[in-house]
């Protein structure tokens, strides 16, 4: 099963790199751009892990290893039964 | 007394810190391999400056992971000394051991550069021989310095201050300008509850000996050394 971990930060934490791609979206004139926020993703193969296993793997991960809680949030979808 | 620093593929100023500790102020200092899983009945544990693991994911992020860091927690949590420096800073955070993170600097720019430290907290292991609202010069060298804490955790460290430096201007005023990187409250360094572990962004194994143009690091390595 492939799944796909989106990992950005917090509403409530500013991210400059948001901010400058914004800045940069604007200068090329798409003034319809409100707000920018910049994150990573990750994908992952995993190996004889069922939807409920993923469910309980998946955010543990997330949560130790790819997001860091204090500024970060995740999300997750599977991309691959 | 006996200095460990702590080596891990990336770090950069493993040498810097243990030239300080040892050549400077004459103790006894040996390199820790990251792999290893003992501190080798170190007194200090220094986590140095650098990029360990080229800061993949986030910095300090996979550094936490080394199997010595596990003897690492152990020793902060019997009230062993630890210091983390730069990249060092980041790896306690990561591991919990120091509160909250760093976010990228607030201009997007990696900073090489002076800046001046208003000394807010002398009554440490790691400042006692410094007086309060002393400017130390000392450089800084970092692209995620930007110290951020949800707005209970930093109240938390400001009530019971545990802020030990922050960047202000020549005359010790933790002004916006001399917040170089964005730090919430000018925050450059920071201890932990028990006060013996110290993690602050400048680099004071820099600023040792007159001739690198700064001896204002000193005071750090000779109270930690002084009070032994």
């Amino acid at each position: 099963m492939k799944v796909r971990i989106l990992v950005s930060f917090k509403d409530s934490v500013l991210d400059p790199q948001g901010q400058t791609v914004k800045s940069a979206l604007h200068t090329l004139g798409y003034a319809a751009v409100k707000d920018a926020r910049q994150g990573k993703v990750f994908e992952l193969d995993l190996a004889g892990v069922g939807r409920a296993e993923a469910d309980r793997l998946v955010p543990e991960m997330a949560d130790k290893v790819l997001a860091n809680p204090i500024i970060e949030k995740f999300t997750w979808q599977i991309v691959e039964e | 007394m006996k200095f460990g620093v702590v080596v891990f593929p990336g770090s950069n100023c493993d040498a810097d810190a243990l030239h300080a500790v040892r050549d400077v102020m004459g103790q006894a200092a040996r390199f820790l391999w990251h792999k290893d899983h003992d501190l080798r009945g170190v007194d200090c544990v220094v986590l140095p400056g650098g990029f360990s693991y080229g800061d993949y994911l986030r910095s300090g992020a996979i550094a936490r992971f080394s199997p010595l860091m596990r003897e690492v927690r152990e020793f902060a949590d019997r009230g062993g000394l630890v210091l983390g420096i730069c990249n060092g800073f980041q790896v306690l955070l990561e591991l919990g051991l120091l509160p909250g993170a760093m976010l990228r600097n607030k201009h997007l720019k990696f900073l090489c550069r002076y800046v001046h430290l208003r000394l807010e907290n002398e009554r440490t292991r790691f400042t006692h021989l410094g007086r309060k609202g002393q400017v130390l010069r000392i450089p800084i060298a970092h692209f995620d310095g930007n110290y951020y804490a949800p707005p209970e955790t930093l109240k938390e460290i400001e009530d019971n201050g545990r802020v030990v430096f922050r960047y202000a201007d020549a005359d010790g005023r933790p002004t916006a300008e001399a917040n170089v990187n964005g730090s919430l409250h000018n925050i450059a360094g920071l201890i932990n509850a028990q006060g013996n572990v110290l993690g602050m962004m400048p680099h004071p194994e820099r600023a040792a000996e007159p001739l690198l143009g700064s001896a204002d690091g000193r005071v750090i390595f000779e109270s930690l050394i002084s009070k032994f």
